[in-house]
C-alpha cells in the first residue's frame, strides 16, 4: 500500500537488536547526510520565523520533537488500517490533535513558555517534515524504527534551528539566551547591533551559509551535473 | 480486510474523528481550570509589577490581596459606577477593546497601598503593529507622576516591537508625568532615538517598533483621557 524505498525495512526480521546499525543510522543520518532543513529543504518557513531568540528555538525544537513522536509512533501502529485513499487526512488529524494537546498542556502546566511560542505552536501543524516522515517512513515501518526515525529527524531539525537562532540573537540583540553576552563596553566603542539579523532573510541567508559549510565539508552531498 | 474499500474507509474516518474530537474536549475541558488559573495569576503578576512588586505564580495571590486595597469601575465619562455581577479584576479590558464600542467599555482602576503611600494602576489596551497589545500603568498618589509601567503584546515582532515588554522600555515611563499644569496632554511615544532628555511627556520609542511603539502611545493617551476626571477630583480631594 505505500510506495516508499522504504517498505523494504518492513520484512526485516523482528530479532535485530535495537540499536542495530541501520537503526543507529534512522538517528544519525538526519543530523548530517539527510538533514531535514539543509538537505531536504523542509520546515524552512518555523526555521525562519522563531530563530531570533535562542530560547523560542529550543522550545520549538522540543515541541516539534513531542509531536514528531507522537505522530510517528501512531501512524505506524496504525499503518495497516489507514485506507490508503485518505491517509494524508488521516496524518493531518493525527498531527493537529497533537499539537493541540501540545498547545493545552504547556497551557495549563508550562504557561511561561506557551506564552513564549505564542502562535508557533500551532504552526507545528503546518511542519513539512513531520507529514514527510509520516509518508515516508512511519507508514511503511514499525514503531520502534518510526520512533527513532522521529527523534533523529527532530535532532536535525532542531540542531540547525538553534544553530541559526544563536547567530541572529547574538548579531541580532547582543544576547544568548536572553542573556546579554556582548559587553557594554563593546557598544561604548562603537559596536552596534545589527538589525538585519532580527528580520527574516537573515534566517534564510543563515540557513544558506550552514547549507554551503554543510557541503563544502561533506563532497558527497554535492550533486554532478 | 480490505482498507481501500469504500465503506471501510468512511467508517475508519468516522472512528477517527470522534476518537480524535472526543478526546481533545475530553482533554481541553479537563485542563480549563489550571489554564484559568493561570491567566488570573498572571493578570495579578502584572498589576503587581506595574508598582514594581515582584510575585511568582504561587505568591501572586496572596500579594494581590495584601496590597491592592480597592478596586473601581470607571465608565466612558469618567464616573465611578458598579454594574451588578462585575468586579474590576474580571474585566478583561483587552477583550472589550476589541468587542464593545468606547462607550460601552468599564474602565477599572486598581488601588494599591504599602505602608501608608497610595499607587493608581490603570489597565489599558490597544492595537500594536500585528496584533493587541495591553498593559498596566501605575501612578504616584498625585495621579500625575508615573510609578512603573508593563506593557506587552500578542504578536509583535521579535526583537522590535515586542521589546514594549521588556524593562527598558517600561523603565523610560518612569517619572513622566500626563499632566502639564492642569492639563491633561498624557505621555508620546515618540520616533525611536528622538532626544527626550528632560521632556516630561515624551518617551524614546523603540528603533524598528515604531508602529508598535505609537500604539503604546495611543493606548495611553486613549486611555488615560477617560481617567482624567477621576484623577482631578481624588487630586482636588487630596489637596
Amino acid at each position: 500500500m505505500s510506495e516508499t524505498v522504504e517498505a523494504t525495512a518492513v520484512v526485516k526480521e523482528p530479532k535485530e537488536p535495537l540499536f542495530s546499525s541501520k537503526n543507529k543510522r534512522l538517528l544519525s543520518d538526519p543530523l548530517n547526510d539527510d538533514n531535514p532543513i539543509t538537505i531536504q529543504v523542509l520546515g524552512i518557513c518555523s526555521a525562519l520565523a522563531i530563530t531570533v531568540q535562542v530560547k523560542q528555538a529550543v522550545v520549538m525544537s522540543l515541541s516539534v520533537l513531542v509531536v514528531m513522536i507522537g505522530a510517528n509512533l501512531i501512524v505506524s501502529w496504525l499503518r495497516n488500517l489507514i485506507p490508503s485513499r485518505v491517509r494524508i487526512i488521516v496524518q493531518l488529524v493525527i498531527v493537529a490533535a497533537l499539537v493541540i494537546l501540545v498547545d493545552q498542556v504547556l497551557k495549563a502546566y508550562l504557561y511561561d513558555v506557551s506564552k513564549q511560542l505564542s502562535v508557533f505552536v500551532g504552526l507545528i501543524i503546518t511542519n513539512c517534515i513531520i507529514m514527510g516522515r509520516l509518508e515516508a517512513f512511519a507508514l511503511a515501518n514499525k514503531p520502534w524504527p518510526s520512533f527513532l526515525d522521529a527523534v533523529g529527524n527532530a535532532a536535525g531539525y532542531g540542531w540547525i534551528l538553534i544553530a541559526v537562532a544563536v547567530v541572529r540573537e547574538l548579531f541580532g540583540s547582543g544576547k544568548l539566551y536572553g542573556f546579554q553576552v556582548i559587553p557594554d563596553a563593546f557598544y561604548d566603542f562603537g559596536y552596534f547591533n545589527n538589525g538585519l539579523m532580527i528580520l527574516p532573510p537573515m534566517a534564510l541567508i543563515t540557513v544558506g551559509i550552514i547549507i554551503w559549510v554543510q557541503r563544502s565539508r561533506n563532497t558527497k552531498l554535492i550533486e554532478e551535473n | 480486510m480490505d482498507v481501500n474499500k469504500n465503506s471501510y474507509t468512511f467508517t475508519f474516518s468516522a472512528i477517527l474523528v470522534i476518537v480524535v474530537g472526543a478526546s481533545l474536549a475530553f482533554v481541553a475541558e479537563g485542563l480549563k481550570p489550571l489554564q484559568k488559573e493561570n491567566v488570573r495569576l498572571e493578570k495579578m503578576q502584572n498589576i503587581l509589577a506595574s508598582v514594581k512588586v515582584e510575585a511568582t505564580p504561587d505568591e501572586a495571590a496572596a500579594k494581590f490581596e495584601q496590597y491592592i486595597v480597592e478596586q473601581v469601575m470607571l465608565d466612558n465619562d469618567g464616573n465611578v459606577v458598579s454594574p451588578e455581577g462585575l468586579t474590576a479584576f474580571d474585566i478583561d479590558v483587552v477583550k472589550e477593546f476589541k468587542t464593545l464600542d468606547i462607550e460601552k467599555r468599564n474602565y477599572p482602576l486598581f488601588v494599591f497601598e504599602d505602608n501608608g503611600a497610595r499607587k493608581y494602576i490603570v489597565p489599558m489596551a490597544g492595537n500594536g503593529l500585528w496584533g493587541p497589545i495591553w498593559g498596566f500603568v501605575a501612578f504616584e498618589g498625585d495621579m500625575n507622576t508615573i510609578y512603573g509601567s508593563t506593557f506587552d503584546h500578542k504578536t509583535e515582532t521579535p526583537g522590535l516591537g515586542a521589546e514594549i515588554n521588556q524593562p527598558f522600555f517600561q523603565d523610560k515611563f518612569i517619572g513622566k508625568t500626563i499632566f502639564d499644569g492642569s492639563e491633561y496632554v498624557s505621555v508620546e511615544v515618540v520616533k525611536g532615538g528622538a532626544d527626550v532628555e528632560g521632556k516630561s511627556h515624551m518617551v524614546d520609542g523603540i528603533s524598528g517598533g515604531t508602529i508598535t511603539s505609537k500604539g503604546v502611545g495611543e493606548m495611553m493617551q486613549r486611555t488615560l483621557n477617560v481617567y482624567v476626571p477621576y484623577f482631578k477630583g481624588n487630586q482636588k480631594a487630596a489637596l
